[in-house]
């Protein structure tokens, strides 16, 4: 194959100007971000009219503010790691250093399957899984917390798997025959020795997962997010969140203060994925130090 | 498990304990899977089966006159997909050559940590900026047109994206660059011919997977399409039209709650989607495994 002599500075400044773009398209969206949203940031971005101290402890409702909003995408990030990382932590396990053969190969096909379930999916099946609640067991069963923190973490499983079983494949061998060495039996090699080596870096998995799950819109819509629901008020209730706040005040904001909120809203959550990614590459970072002995 | 059989000191309590837990787990990430596809199933077969089944698939969505097609939303859900994937292939591409050998080794580091970080930016906040940012540009330059449009979601889909395409391609195409840089450079080739010549059609099956990966990105993402294609239900002609997604389709009618005749199509929707998502993942492990 021949190009004409011209498609070689082309192509060179072809790939220039991608990785140009790239940055000026970042660049962009963070300066137009921090420009229309610094001058939002302050107690009153979180807690409106309210006194923010009485706010805080739930005294007062904040009826103009993200604090609700921050609460609920709190306590569903806490619930879907409730669910999530001890499945996900057993279900790497199992695959790194139990399964074989034709069973590891189906089982490893079903988390790929799940990973690849789009998200507004995973949200229908929620969905779907009260529809059916409510024709035959529970005729008042409706969309809430539980639901949607059940459905974020069958969405973030697939992650939590593949990155415990990576980080246990990753281990160096050396590290593996110490526990035949000493007579240990593999579930007590894999409990005292494999799984401690390799903590931080599944750490650092669910720590992603966990970011993966804060970011995510598309679920809680279909599972029992609400506008104005205020503080989380229980397992079955309704509650808000970040991501959906933004997506509604975007798409229907009355006042320009609603909007300057929607910027305030969009930069907090910027700010908790981006330092949760940070915090991750930290911890990878750290590790790849640690066991560098073939890099 | 036979190693077992050396270790006296374990516990058979605490044994049995952690391997049904570990295989519990696991069982529960397959039937999970299953559970998906079987709701999905149970829901979707009656519309498929019912007298009116042409009524789902027909292009006209009128619920009022009680024409609920989603195939208009189909198409428009493979036309954004895939403009978004012919805007983010060649510059995932290109920024691929650039990190790899192209760019000095200082400025391609900083891009290659730009797009890792990219994959932390929420998609609603891609969203939200450009309602903003990109829909007022696109209202000046096209005037008439509302900036929510076919045009404005595949642009900011694309950027989306990006990070998939340029993180799967970027580990195959550095081996393949790394493999054949010296033999190249001793023949006299230098690095944008090393590339073009040796390096990417080296690389062709890991272009094809990031591709068909970044597709199945695309047509899966919701947020993009709700905030900024303008949710017309019509067939996508002009990059100016306002059309509507399969995923988009699903969190309108959810959440506006439009009854239940409005559901059927919500279960065909959503079992195409899952349809499309095991197609692509059949895919992706041929092409895979291969290079493996």
């Amino acid at each position: 194959m021949t190009f004409p002599k011209f498609a070689y500075p082309a192509f060179r400044w072809f790939c220039r100007a991608c990785a140009l773009c790239l940055a000026a398209a970042l660049a962009g969206l963070f300066g137009f971000l921090l420009w229309r949203g610094l001058g939002t940031l302050g107690p009153s971005l979180f807690f409106g009219e309210a006194d923010p101290w009485r706010a805080l402890l739930l005294r007062v409702p904040v009826m103009d503010g993200l604090w609700p909003a921050c609460l609920g995408t709190l306590s569903l990030l806490g619930l879907t790691c409730l669910l999530a990382v001890p499945v996900g932590i057993a279900a790497g396990v199992c695959l790194a250093e139990y399964a074989a053969g034709p069973a590891k190969a189906w089982l490893t096909f079903c988390v790929e399957l799940l990973a690849s379930i789009p998200s507004v999916v995973m949200g229908l099946f929620g969905f779907t899984l009260i529809l059916f609640l409510r024709r035959t067991i529970l005729p008042t069963a409706n969309t809430c917390l539980l639901l949607a923190a059940g459905c974020l973490a069958l969405l973030v499983l697939p992650y939590l798997v593949s990155a415990t079983q990576k980080s246990l494949e990753s281990l160096p061998e050396s590290l593996r025959l110490i526990g035949p060495s000493l007579g240990l039996g593999t579930g007590r090699a894999i409990r005292h020795i494999l799984l401690p080596a390799s903590a931080r870096s599944i750490l650092a998995g669910v720590i992603l997962a966990v970011g993966r799950a804060a970011e995510d819109t598309a679920v809680i819509l279909l599972t029992g997010v609400v506008a104005n629901a205020g503080a989380p008020a229980g397992l079955a209730g309704k509650f808000e969140a970040l991501p959906f706040t933004i997506y509604s005040l975007a798409a229907q904001y009355q006042t320009p203060e609603e909007l300057d909120r929607g910027y305030g809203a969009a930069m907090v959550l910027l700010a908790l994925t981006g330092s949760l990614f940070v915090g991750a590459h930290l911890l990878h970072a750290t590790l790849r130090r640690r066991w560098q002995v073939n890099p | 498990m036979g190693e077992d059989g050396v270790c006296r000191n374990e516990n058979r309590l605490v044994q049995a304990t952690w391997l049904g837990a570990l295989y519990g787990s696991t069982g529960l990430c397959a039937l999970a899977v299953a559970a998906v596809f079987a709701f999905l199933l149970y829901f979707a077969a009656p519309v498929f089966w019912a007298d009116n089944a042409g009524s789902v698939l027909s292009l006209a969505w009128r619920p009022l006159d009680g024409s609920f097609g989603i195939l208009s939303m189909a198409a428009a859900s493979l036309a954004l997909a895939v403009s978004a994937m012919l805007v983010a292939m060649p510059a995932g591409i290109g920024i691929c050559c650039f990190t790899c050998g192209l760019g000095p080794p200082m400025a391609a580091r900083l891009v290659l940590g730009l797009v890792r970080f990219m994959t932390s930016i929420p998609t609603v906040v891609y969203g939200f900026v450009s309602v903003f940012a990109l829909t007022p540009i696109i209202q000046a330059v096209f005037r008439g047109s509302s900036g929510f449009c076919w045009l404005t979601a595949g642009l900011t889909l694309s950027l989306l994206v990006l990070p998939t395409v340029v993180l799967l391609l970027e580990g195959p195409l550095r081996d393949a660059w790394e493999h054949t840089a010296l033999a190249a450079s001793a023949l006299g080739l230098d690095a944008s011919r090393t590339l073009l010549h040796v390096a990417l059609p080296r690389a062709r099956r890991s272009i094809a997977a990031a591709a068909v990966l970044g597709f199945s990105r695309a047509i899966g993402d919701t947020l993009i399409a709700l905030m900024l294609a303008g949710n017309a239900p019509q067939l996508p002609l002009s990059p100016l039209d306002s059309i509507r997604t399969l995923t988009a389709h699903i969190a309108l009618v959810v959440s506006t709650e439009s009854g239940s005749r409005a559901y059927n199509s919500l279960f065909a929707a959503g079992l195409l989607l899952l349809g499309a998502a095991t197609a692509v993942n059949l895919i992706l492990r041929r092409l895979l495994r291969k290079t493996a």
